[in-house]
C-alpha cells in the first residue's frame, strides 16, 4: 500500500494534465466559458438567500447578519466535497477505457475529482471575499487557520472518494444511495444553520459529524474572524488521516478486480 | 543474451459473468487479495495456462494463434494492463504497447492537448513531449487538424494519432497487436518501415498478428498459443507451417461433414423421389441439382496425388475429381462436364468432353469418370464445383451446381484468378535483400 501511494505521489504531473483537461473539457463549446465556475456558486447563493431571508426568514440569530455572507461561507466548500464525492462515485466506470486498456494508474481518477472541484472551489473564493470586503468583516490573523481546514477538507475528501470509488465499481446501488446520503449529511452539518441553534443536549451528535468541524472552520475563520476550536479540528484532522488510510487501502486491495468488474 | 521480457507460469483465470456469486471476487480480492481463490472451477474461464518464455533483447517475437487462444491476453498482461493469476512477468526496459490505440484520448480537447496528456500517461515528462511533438504530429501527418477537438477526427485520423504517440515514446519493448489494420496503404507501409526501424535499433518487439505472411518475414521466433498453452515454439517458419496445417485440419473437418452432408441430403431427396408420386417443393436444393436422372451421377469425391480425398488444396498440387455415375439403360447421348468458380461466383474454369472433341458412343451401368488436374494452380481462397452429365445439345441428365465446395490455400496473398507458373528473373544490377531469417537460421 505505501509503495502504491508512492508512486500516486509521482504521478503528480498526470493529475495536473488531467484536472486542467477535466477543467478546458467541461467548458469548451459554452459561451461563458471559465466564467461559470464564478457564476454557478453566485447563483447558488442567491437561490438559497431567495429562500431564507424572503420566504423562510429564521429568528434573527445573534451573530448571523448578513445570513448570505454565513450561507456562502458553508455552501462553498460543501458543494466542493458534495459533487467531488457524486463524481468520484461513477469516475472509474466512466473511465472503463483507461483502466482496461492503457496501463493507468487508477487511484488517479479519483484524485483528477477531488482537484478539479477544488479549482471551482478556488475560483469561487475571490466572489466570497469581495463580500467579506465589502460587508467589513474582521479579516484578521486567523485567516492563518484557513489553508489548514482546506487541507484537512482534502484529505477527508480524497479519503471519502477512494472509499466510494473502488466500492461502486462493485456495487452500483452506491450511486443513488450517495445522492440521498449527502443531502441527509448537508441537511445534518451546520451550514444553512449555526451549530448554536441546536439545543446543547443534541451538541455531541453534531460533533460527531467530521464535517461540522470542517465547516465551522472555515465559518470561524472567515465569517466570524476568531479562532477557530483547533483542539477538534485536530481531532477532525486525525480523523480525516484515518479516513484516507482506510479509503486508500480498500482502493488498493479492490485495485486488480477494477479492470474486470468496471 | 539478456532477456527483456520473462514470461513464468503465467496462468490468467478470467470470472464467468454471472450475477449469482457476483460479490465473491470483491469479498475475496478485499480479505486476501487474491481474486480467484474461492471460485469454483466452473465458474471460471482458463485464459492462459502456464504459459513460459523468455524474448532476447532486439529480438522480434512473434504470437499466433487463432481466434480466442489468449495471445491479447497475453500482451495485455505484458503490457500491465491486465494482472495475471498466477506466475509472473519481469520486464526490463520502457513499454510501448500498440494495443488499444488511442484509448486515452479525450474527445472535447484538440489532438495538441492530448498529445499531452497521452504522452504523461505514457511516462513521459513535459519537456520530453515537447521534444517529440512535432515528429508524432508529421507521423500522424495531422499538421492541419492538430488545433481541433479529437471528436471532429475520423476513425483512420484518430488511429494514425494513437499510433503516432505509442510509437514516438522511444519505448525499449514494443508490443503490437494486429497493426497493419491502422490507416490506409500508404501508412501501414510507413508503420512497417517504422517497426523495421526498431529492429534496426535492437530494440525488442512482441507482435500478434494473423498476418502470418508478416510473422514469417518479420519475426525471429514465433510462438503459437492453442486454448491458452503453447502449443510451438522456435523457427517462425516451423511455427507458422505447423499452425497453418493445423488450421488446415481443422477446415479439412469442417469441409468434410459438410460434403458428407451434402451427399446425405442428396441420398434423401433422391429416396422422397422415389416414394412419393407427387414431385417435392422446389427446395433450396432443388435448384442446386437438376435433370431427369437418366444418367446419374451418384457420388463426387475430390482427391490429392495420393488418392486421399481433401477438400483443402495448397496451390499447384494436382487434384483429382472422380465422380460415380450410373446410367439406367444403354445410353449413345453423354457429355461429362465440370466448373470451377471462386467465392464471387466467377467462373474460374468450365470444361466438357464434348469441347474437348470426344465423341460419346455407349455408356451403361456405374461407372467412373475422372478429371485429373496437374496442377491446381488457383490462388488462395474458396471455390465451388459444378459437375454435370447432359446431352450434346444441353439437356441435362443430371446437373450439380455448385454442391461441392474445396478451398486453396498458398503463403503467397497474389490476386486474380488463376497462377500461371511463372518465374522472376532480373538483369545483375537489381538485387532484392534476403529474408532476415535466413541469415539468422
Amino acid at each position: 500500500m505505501w509503495r502504491s501511494l508512492k508512486s500516486l505521489l509521482q504521478y503528480r504531473g498526470l493529475i495536473q494534465a488531467l484536472v486542467s483537461r477535466e477543467l478546458k473539457a467541461r467548458y469548451r463549446g459554452s459561451v461563458l466559458g471559465f466564467f461559470w465556475s464564478f457564476v454557478n456558486p453566485l447563483l447558488l447563493l442567491l437561490v438559497y438567500t431567495f429562500v431564507f431571508t424572503v420566504i423562510f426568514r429564521p429568528a434573527r440569530i445573534e451573530g448571523l447578519t448578513p445570513y448570505a455572507l454565513f450561507l456562502f461561507c458553508g455552501l462553498l466548500p460543501w458543494t466542493w466535497f458534495s459533487s467531488s464525492l457524486l463524481e468520484s462515485s461513477a469516475v472509474l466506470s466512466n473511465n472503463a477505457n483507461l483502466i482496461q486498456k492503457v496501463l493507468f494508474p487508477a487511484d488517479v481518477l479519483p484524485c483528477v475529482n477531488v482537484f478539479s472541484n477544488f479549482i471551482h472551489f478556488l475560483l469561487g473564493l475571490p466572489i466570497l471575499f469581495a463580500f467579506l470586503i465589502y460587508y467589513r468583516r474582521p479579516l484578521n490573523i486567523y485567516l492563518l487557520f484557513f489553508p489548514a481546514v482546506i487541507l484537512i477538507q482534502i484529505i477527508f475528501t480524497l479519503g471519502f472518494a477512494m472509499f466510494i470509488s473502488s466500492l461502486s465499481v462493485h456495487f452500483r446501488d452506491i450511486r443513488d444511495l450517495l445522492a440521498n446520503l449527502l443531502t441527509f449529511w448537508f441537511f445534518a452539518t451546520p451550514i444553512i444553520y449555526p451549530n448554536t441553534m441546536i439545543p446543547e443536549r443534541f451538541r455531541w451528535v453534531l460533533d460527531l459529524n467530521p464535517m461540522t468541524h470542517i465547516m465551522m472552520g472555515y465559518q470561524d475563520t472567515l465569517f466570524r474572524g476568531q479562532l477557530p476550536h483547533w483542539k477538534k479540528l485536530s481531532v477532525t484532522f486525525l480523523v480525516a488521516l484515518a479516513l484516507f488510510y482506510v479509503g486508500y487501502f480498500l482502493f488498493d486491495r479492490l485495485r486488480d478486480s477494477f479492470a474486470e468488474e468496471v | 543474451m539478456a532477456s527483456a521480457v520473462v514470461v513464468e507460469n503465467l496462468t490468467k483465470l478470467y470470472r464467468k459473468y454471472s450475477q449469482k456469486r457476483r460479490f465473491q471476487t470483491m469479498k475475496s480480492a478485499l480479505i486476501r487479495g487474491d481474486l480467484f481463490r474461492q471460485l469454483r472451477p466452473e465458474e471460471v474461464f482458463l485464459a492462459l495456462e502456464k504459459v513460459s518464455f523468455a524474448v532476447d533483447k532486439g529480438e522480434t517475437f512473434g504470437i499466433i494463434g487463432s481466434n480466442g487462444a489468449g495471445k491479447s491476453t497475453l500482451l495485455k498482461i505484458i503490457a500491465g494492463t491486465l494482472r495475471s493469476t498466477y506466475g509472473k512477468v519481469v520486464v526490463d526496459g520502457r513499454i510501448s504497447a500498440l494495443i488499444e490505440l488511442g484509448a486515452g484520448f479525450h474527445p472535447e480537447i484538440s489532438g495538441r492537448e492530448n498529445i499531452y496528456i497521452n504522452g504523461i500517461m505514457l511516462g513521459l515528462s513535459k519537456r520530453e513531449i515537447q521534444r517529440r511533438y512535432d515528429d508524432i504530429v508529421q507521423f500522424a501527418e495531422l499538421e492541419e487538424f492538430i488545433e481541433s477537438p479529437i471528436k471532429t477526427y475520423s476513425t483512420g485520423m484518430y488511429l494514425r494519432l494513437g499510433f503516432a504517440i505509442a510509437i514516438n515514446v522511444d519505448p525499449d519493448i514494443l508490443l503490437i497487436d494486429e497493426i497493419i489494420a491502422v490507416g490506409d496503404e500508404a501508412f501501414a507501409r510507413k508503420c512497417l518501415d517504422k517497426i523495421k526501424e526498431f529492429q534496426w535499433k535492437k530494440k525488442t518487439i512482441l507482435i500478434v498478428s494473423h498476418s502470418l505472411g508478416m510473422i514469417n518475414t518479420l519475426c525471429n521466433r514465433a510462438v503459437w498459443l492453442k486454448q491458452g498453452k503453447i502449443e510451438q515454439m522456435g523457427d517462425p517458419r516451423r511455427v507458422v507451417d505447423a499452425y497453418l496445417s493445423h488450421v488446415a485440419e481443422k477446415e479439412e473437418r469442417k469441409l468434410s461433414r459438410l460434403h458428407s452432408q451434402t451427399l446425405e441430403k442428396f441420398a434423401l431427396a433422391e429416396e422422397a423421389k422415389l416414394s412419393e408420386e407427387a414431385p417435392p417443393p422446389a427446395t433450396e436444393y432443388e435448384k442446386k441439382r437438376w435433370g431427369s436422372r437418366e444418367i446419374e451421377i451418384r457420388e463426387v469425391k475430390l482427391l490429392d496425388k495420393e488418392g486421399q480425398e481433401r477438400h483443402i488444396f495448397t496451390s499447384g498440387e494436382p487434384m483429382e475429381v472422380r465422380m460415380t455415375i450410373y446410367a439406367r439403360n444403354k445410353i449413345k447421348d453423354f457429355v461429362f462436364g465440370v466448373g470451377i468458380f471462386n467465392s464471387a461466383g466467377i467462373s474460374c474454369y468450365g470444361t466438357n468432353t464434348h469441347l474437348e472433341k470426344l465423341v460419346p458412343r455407349e455408356i451403361s451401368g456405374e461407372a467412373t469418370v475422372s478429371f485429373n488436374i496437374k496442377r491446381l494452380d488457383l490462388i488462395q481462397g474458396t471455390y465451388f464445383l459444378d459437375v454435370a452429365a447432359h446431352q450434346i445439345d444441353g439437356t441435362p441428365y443430371d446437373y450439380h451446381r455448385q454442391l461441392y465446395t474445396f478451398r486453396v490455400q498458398s503463403l503467397i496473398p497474389d490476386v486474380g484468378v488463376f497462377r500461371p507458373q511463372h518465374k522472376w528473373s532480373f538483369s545483375p544490377n537489381i538485387s532484392f535483400k534476403k529474408k532476415q531469417n535466413k541469415n539468422k537460421v
